[in-house]
């Protein structure tokens, strides 16, 4: 990181990250970005935003709140919050190195070693280490706690054998954070499991694509054959996993704070829908004269008020003592079921050429509101699918008993 | 782009949160409610005595009249508590008084009846009539100059809520062609001008009002100059409180249900383990918390021209859609038990179909909203 801002001057900052920002987003690059970090299906596509990131790490609007030490820029949150504004309102492409930037590294800043700190944050910043995650199974997924993937100690080793499945940036990573079985025997089966920060690029480990239902590139099923890492790379205790497993899915539900900064996934802009609903016709005029459309459209714009509302309650202490986890625990069912149905509805805008798809040249807006909808299940479905989110939010909010 | 509001939460707010939510939960027990409602007044006159010494009534009346001068939104928490509650009480149709005379009352009517509210004086509006129209400035109900220079009324109101205990009326009326508000002592009224109507939340009251045969002076009326924006200020005032009432109403009814999900076993299981009722009690509660954001969203900005219009319209909708679902499902989900008048799931679900039919029901604000977004 170049930049050395002065922590007390925000103002200043926050000019700095607009004129960085306005200067050096490229609007085209020549060809589809992703909308999320769970779409890179190209080299092309990932070796561009790569260098993006590396690029705003550089320039210090990047981990610009983490600790100086390992390679952040020291500063207050604040710092962060005017950084990531400036490149949402020039429209930055994403941050590549998601699983780094929102769950491993706060992790490790949160319940890592100082020599895990020192080893892995600069690279997560730069994106010089692309981290992925290894929790799903091909046959356990939602159940989580019952994950088989064996991980057998033999001397300074740990030797791993089994496979893990939905490896966003698979291809890519250098690292996986790994929720492995280290015994077998236990009486509970969350007191079996381990948490590794495991590398990939090492023999015995072998990723093979997934095709989406998108029909692009994007994850992998990652298989391990007597793999062999260090047992040194492991957070909490051998047995402890489960416990570092639920507070990494704190930071990936965002129910937690902590990260490093950017987004890793383009917001649906509910007023980019309502543009449609004004230029597509239907029946002889604007769609959004369709009472019935007008009628959705007015609850969608609802709805993303709904959000923008409930984050800034927030910061307001005494609406949310009653249920402090209320807010933080609900976000992630509403705000992926709504990317969902908003793309959904999109699509139904467009009429007869919803019927287009990535590739045609009439499809509306370049095939974006089916391609979204479609890819939008990735978030519905991963870090805990809807159905387990509204178990989560009923036994952990309203105490409502296990299912 | 369009503001369509935002969220803050002032420091009085912040106490009258706390104050309220222990009064409210401490003096209006179930069994309190349910004994109030088979009273004639339908609320407790000591309560109300107490109400007026915590200077609740005066929150939103400026201290040139009595009150402590600070806004409508610091009765936002006050009145969602007394909503989570079920707390039987004039105090909505008193402070709405209040406001119609800040908005349309002459300085004459000002001085003379905001610092007896204040005080805790009972007052309430006269607006809506028999065609039962939301539209606040179609008022049929007539005022008419007599020879001798008084007024006489003449016409019918409808919902007239707690009038059979106010001593100050504000009634709608039409003089010379355009809408007029007068401000009436109940002393004005004739014998039986007042009939009680049978309405569906046995927590109200509500009056028919016939102005025939009442005669006011002149200085009864208000500022003709102010009326109209008065009127679209008591509707919108209105709204802002009914979506509190709503919001406190909502986490009634769920946190009603979830003790039952949690207690009552079927197949030897709480019902509450089962997904068919988890999972709608947490949508259920989910859209209550967006609702509650839109509450104080619209408490917060309600004095700004443009987004505090969208955002009340905006909490009302959603105050009332998950009130209505909420109370519902609290019905099915008790079972046979929720089919009894003993079950709780039916004042809730009154309170809502009672609240949904004033001021304008969700579909009517939908509509309004779409025109100030689209």
């Amino acid at each position: 990181m170049t930049t050395t801002a002065d922590p007390k001057d925000l103002k200043a900052f926050a000019a700095d990250a607009d004129a960085w920002f306005r200067e050096n987003v490229v609007a085209d690059p020549g060809f589809m970005l992703p909308l999320t970090f769970m779409e890179v299906g190209t080299d092309q596509q990932f070796h561009f935003l790569r260098d993006w990131q590396n690029k705003v790490y550089e320039a210090g609007y990047l981990g610009a709140s983490w600790p100086k030490e390992y390679g952040g820029g020291g500063l207050p949150q604040a710092f962060q919050a005017e950084a990531t504004r400036a490149m949402r309102r020039h429209n930055g492409p994403i941050m590549l190195n998601a699983i780094g930037l929102n769950w491993t590294g706060p992790l490790l800043l949160d319940m890592g070693s100082e020599e895990h700190r020192k080893r892995f944050i600069r690279g997560i910043l730069s994106a010089e280490d692309i981290w992925c995650q290894g929790f799903s199974e091909p046959e356990n997924g939602s159940d989580l706690g019952n994950a088989q993937t064996r991980a057998v100690r033999d001397g300074d080793s740990f030797v791993i054998n089994g496979s893990k499945i939905w490896t966003t940036l698979g291809r890519y990573a250098r690292y996986m954070i790994l929720l492995a079985r280290t015994d077998p025997d236990a009486s509970r089966k969350y007191d079996g499991l381990s948490f590794f920060l495991a590398p990939m690029k090492i023999a015995g480990v072998e990723t093979r694509p997934i095709r989406k239902l998108t029909g692009e590139h994007g994850f992998t099923q990652t298989f391990f054959t007597d793999a062999r890492i260090p047992a040194n790379d492991l957070i909490g205790t051998e047995g402890g996993g489960w416990k570092v497993a639920m507070r990494t899915l704190e930071y990936e539900r965002g129910a937690r704070g902590g990260q490093a900064g950017g987004y890793v996934s383009v917001d649906t802009d509910a007023f980019a829908v309502l543009d449609l609903a004004r230029s597509m016709m239907r029946d002889g005029a604007p769609a959004l004269e369709d009472p019935a459309i007008r009628d959705r459209m007015l609850d969608f714009i609802m709805e993303i008020q709904s959000q923008t509302l409930c984050r800034q309650r927030l910061a307001i202490e005494p609406l949310n003592a009653e249920r402090p986890s209320a807010l933080p625990l609900s976000s992630k069912l509403i705000g992926t079921e709504f990317v969902r149905r908003i793309n959904e509805f999109a699509v139904t805008l467009t009429g007869m050429k919803g019927g287009y798809y990535v590739g045609e040249p009439e499809a509306i807006n370049a095939g974006l509101w089916p391609r979204a909808y479609l890819n939008a299940f990735s978030a519905t479905i991963g870090g805990g699918t809807s159905q387990i989110q509204h178990n989560i939010i009923g036994e952990h909010v309203l105490g409502l008993p296990k299912s | 782009m369009l503001d369509l509001g935002r969220l803050g939460f002032s420091e009085e707010q912040a106490d009258l949160l706390e104050v309220a939510s222990r009064f409210c939960r401490e003096r209006s027990p179930i069994s309190k409610v349910r004994s109030l409602m088979l009273e004639e007044t339908g609320f407790d006159a000591d309560l109300w005595t107490e109400i007026a010494e915590l200077g609740w009534l005066g929150i939103a009346i400026p201290e040139a009249y009595g009150g402590s001068g600070l806004t409508l939104a610091e009765t936002v928490p006050i009145v969602e508590q007394m909503g989570r509650r079920l707390l039987a009480s004039p105090f909505v149709p008193t402070t709405l008084a209040a406001q119609a005379l800040l908005a349309g009352g002459t300085e004459a009517q000002k001085e003379a009846f905001l610092p007896r509210i204040a005080q805790g004086a009972r007052a309430t509006l006269a607006l809506a009539e028999p065609d039962g129209d939301w539209r606040l400035e179609q008022m049929t109900s007539l005022a008419e100059e007599r020879p001798d220079g008084r007024i006489a009324l003449r016409g019918e109101k409808r919902f007239v809520l707690d009038a059979g205990a106010a001593e100050i009326l504000i009634v709608s009326v039409r003089h010379r062609g355009e809408p007029q508000l007068a401000v009436l002592e109940a002393s004005d009224l004739p014998a039986g001008a007042l009939r009680r109507e049978i309405v569906i939340d046995e927590t109200r009251r509500s009056f028919a009002l016939s102005l025939d045969g009442v005669v006011i002076s002149a200085s009864a009326l208000c500022d003709p100059a102010r009326v109209r924006a008065a009127l679209d200020h008591v509707h919108l005032s209105a709204n802002l409180l009914s979506a509190a009432e709503m919001s406190g109403g909502t986490l009634a009814a769920i946190e009603y249900t979830v003790d039952y999900a949690k207690t009552r076993k079927q197949f030897g299981k709480l019902i509450g383990s089962y997904q068919a009722v988890k999972h709608p009690l947490v949508d259920a509660y989910v859209r209550y918390e967006q609702a509650r954001s839109h509450l104080y969203s619209a408490a917060n900005c309600f004095s700004e021209q443009g987004a505090g219009e969208v955002a009340v319209r905006m909490a009302r909708i959603q105050t009332e859609t998950i009130f209505a679902h909420a109370a519902d499902r609290s019905i099915q989900f008790h079972g046979g038990f929720g089919f009894t008048y003993d079950c709780d799931a039916q004042l809730y679900r009154r309170r809502a179909l009672w609240n949904a039919s004033q001021n304008g029901d969700a579909i009517y604000h939908r509509r309004r909203l779409a025109s100030l977004i689209f």
